[in-house]
């Protein structure tokens, strides 16, 4: 099963590279991981989505949580919660393209944010079922190039994590 | 007044004396001069000159394992840090509190590929508790203080500092923190009261009732409080590798130690008990061997550790406690003395009736009208001899295991040996850590002519250091575990286990400044030994007993299988 788990660890040089490093030496499967610095400058957030058993991510909250510079962690999945994920596509926008482009756009409510004769680069945010159904929903053909974040996670309501 | 400011490497040396800190084992470098050259400034503590970082790392590793208290290790830059990895991983293996300093080129140099630089931190972040790199001398007293900190406390590990050369020279003033917090760091001692309760109540309604103790129970100090519940209770108790000594192997109610090789008793209790109080143990593959067998048994288990990851993680339990293994068997005893249930003695006498059976096939039994010297014959010699009141150390192999079968402990941090990573080589270097602890006591390193070769050049250091060292050479002239494996499970090819060209032992013990003797007949043995923890007292003696090339360990449980499916011999 999919689970997405969040992290606040100190904001330290290595800590990644601790994070990470766990998932490779345990064999443990990272989908997607992002990491930013919270409105506290000393703590990052991290965000990691990862696959496996009810028992493997118990291990892999155990073993997060064991981490030195881990502060806390939380299994977002156990609870309601919100997760998105930022995408940036090149697309081609010339010809037939340019208008069915911003037609996609509109629909998934995306913005277009730079614009040559024969290129718009789009933005959408999401969760990531939405920017798949975006690309699906493109021509092959037109894709140049997408970038994107994997998610980020937040729990719903009251639910906080902070220290 | 003025604040006096201090070099790095004269702060770090007054860290080292605020901890309370008697032996460095070390071995100095280009990046570590700064610091060497306060360490001959001061005799607050006393540095060891090894011959090998590795055993610089050992030796303050086994220092830990008989104290209890925190080893230090000192190594360069470069190739002082990459011999002492294997060092660090041993004592990451088997969480021992170790402080490990290794030097590093300067700041502006890191990153250029400059001479003796390698990325320290990252090379040892996995074996491990933590690491830091110190870039900014204004941080490291606190970094070592945390370092001491977190090497110690919770789940117990080594911990790196890489201090860079220019950060030694940098001045600042020097304030030594009394304690330290940590928000990202705060082990558990305290067992849940809840989870206490359902234990309680599960280990009296036991009918088929084990205790199966492991290296926790040595790190947490927790050997009286074993051995009070278990006695409380009557229950068979038995111990892992690591475990060993945390409950008196010669009272009855021990079944010996479990697992690969373990005793067929502890094995088939093991396996056939209906619940299991695991303490300070992990069920390691070494173990119960493979999961899926060991689960075909209903049992219902209680885990006590201090570490929640080890709780849950090859074997699902029923009632996990995350806590001070003393402190949670405590609170259990207490519970049961002061309330009125008791266990079941009718069915646990047809427990015990059953486990005396398993016992009587008598599995450690051996030839003993060989004309050959047994291995397992000498270790008894040196229990007798020693009344089983020595350190011993021992490398990895067989001599191991015979060692840990024959050698009876009967208390807690006197059995010194490799037990997660396995490592041979450990041994010496191992014993010198325990002799420098303990000048007067008899330290015994039981090892093998393979693995004593891996660190026979600390012969010199423990001259230098006047160590009277025991050493018990089992020489089968094999690479006797490697042997074992290809005897039964590769149709008797034995690949580059037989070792070809040994030294004359006694010959090398001499040169090195030792007394040497070799041993080659059975009734020999004691009158040897003898010698050596008397006349020889205060030498290091190197006993060459050559032993019978074929002898294997029993029992055993291949690789991969169960508990109950043991080769005997
Ligand atoms: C550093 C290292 N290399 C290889 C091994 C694999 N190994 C385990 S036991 C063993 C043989 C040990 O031989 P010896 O020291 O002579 O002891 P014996 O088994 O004969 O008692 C080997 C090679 C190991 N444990 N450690």
């Amino acid at each position: 099963m999919r689970h997405i788990i969040s992290l606040l660890m100190e904001n330290e040089a290595g800590a990644l590279s601790r994070v990470a490093g766990l998932f490779s030496a345990r064999g443990y499967n990272i989908e997607s991981l992002t990491v930013a610095p919270t409105e506290d400058v000393t703590l990052s957030r991290m965000t990691i989505v990862t696959r496996g058993s009810n028992d493997v991510v118990e291990q892999i909250t155990k073993q997060l949580n064991k981490l030195v510079d881990v502060v806390k962690v939380q299994d977002l999945t156990d609870g309601g919660h919100i997760e998105r994920e930022l995408m940036l596509v090149k697309v081609r926008a010339f010809g037939e393209y340019r208008e069915e482009m911003k037609r996609m756009t509109d629909i998934f409510r995306g913005r277009v944010i730079d614009v040559t004769d024969k290129t718009y680069t789009i933005e959408l945010t999401g969760d990531g079922q939405k920017l798949n159904a975006f690309l699906a929903a493109l021509e092959p053909d037109a894709i140049l190039e997408t970038v994107r974040t994997g998610a980020s996670g937040i729990g719903r309501g009251e639910r906080v994590m902070k220290i | 007044m003025a604040e006096t400011e201090l070099s790095g490497a004269e702060i770090l040396v007054r860290c080292l004396q605020a901890e309370g800190v008697k032996y460095v084992f070390g071995y100095p470098g280009g990046a570590v001069l700064n610091i060497y050259d306060e360490i001959h400034k001061q005799d607050a503590f006393k540095h060891i000159l090894v011959r090998h970082e590795q055993a610089a790392v050992h030796a303050a590793d086994a220092y830990s394992r008989a104290t209890g208290r925190v080893g230090v290790a000192l190594v360069t830059s470069g190739p002082g840090a990459t011999n002492a990895v294997t060092g660090i991983a041993t004592a990451y293996m088997d969480s021992i509190p170790m402080v490990v300093i290794s030097g590093q080129v300067p700041t502006p140099a890191i990153g250029m590929d400059a001479f003796q630089e390698v990325d320290t931190v990252g090379i040892t972040r996995p074996c491990v508790k933590h690491n830091f790199l110190v870039k900014d001398v204004h941080e490291l007293a606190a970094t070592i203080k945390k370092a001491f900190y977190i090497a110690a406390t919770g789940r117990p590990g080594p911990v790196l500092v890489d201090i860079p050369k220019d950060v030694t020279q940098h001045l600042c003033a020097f304030d030594y923190p009394a304690d330290i917090r940590m928000r990202s760091y705060n082990p558990t001692y305290k067992g849940h009261s809840g989870q206490i309760k359902r234990a309680v109540q599960m280990l009296l309604e036991a009918k088929r009732p084990m205790i199966y103790t492991g290296g926790g129970v040595i790190l947490g100090n927790a050997d009286r409080q074993v051995t009070e519940l278990t006695r409380l209770l009557g229950y068979p108790v038995t111990s892992t590798l690591m475990g060993l000594g945390g409950y008196p192997a010669p009272d009855p109610l021990f079944l010996g130690m479990l697992g690969m090789h373990g005793t067929i008793e502890a094995n088939m209790a093991m396996q056939h008990c209906d619940v299991l109080l695991a303490v300070g143990a992990r069920f390691d593959d070494r173990v119960i061997g493979n999961p899926k067998h060991f689960a075909k048994e209903a049992r219902r288990i209680i885990h006590i550790d201090v570490d929640p990851s080890s709780i849950s993680k090859r074997v699902k339990v029923d009632v996990p406690i995350v806590g001070d293994v003393a402190q949670v068997l405590e609170e259990i005893a207490r519970q049961i003395g002061t309330g009125t249930d008791r266990p079941d003695q009718s069915a646990l006498k047809a427990w015990w009736a059953q486990i005396e059976l398993w016992r009587s096939q008598d599995c450690l039994k051996y030839d003993r009208a060989s004309e050959m010297i047994k291995p397992q014959f000498v270790i008894e010699k040196l229990y007798e001899v020693t009344g089983g009141d020595a350190y011993v150390t021992s490398d990895v192999g067989q001599h191991q295991m015979w060692a840990a079968q024959y050698y009876k402990f009967d208390k807690p941090r006197r059995w010194i040996n490799s037990g997660g990573l396995g490592t041979m080589g450990f041994g010496l270097p191992a014993a010198m850590g325990v002799q420098l602890a303990f000048p007067d006591a008899m330290v015994a390193c039981v090892t093998g002519e393979g693995s004593i070769q891996m660190n026979i050049q600390e012969l010199s250091t423990c001259l230098q250091e006047k160590l009277p060292i025991k050493v018990i050479l089992l020489n089968n002239r094999y690479l006797g575990m490697v042997r074992q494996w290809q005897e039964f499970f590769y149709e008797e090819r034995y690949a580059e286990s037989y070792i070809d060209a040994l030294p004359d032992f006694v010959k090398l013990a001499e040169a090195y400044g030792h007394v040497g003797m070799t041993v080659e007949k059975p009734q020999d043995v004691e009158p040897a030994l003898r010698d050596a923890f008397g006349k020889h007292k205060d030498r290091l003696v190197f006993l060459n007993f050559v032993t019978d090339p074929r002898e294997n360990v029993y029992p055993m449980i291949p690789a991969g299988k169960g508990l109950s499916e043991m080769i005997l011999l």
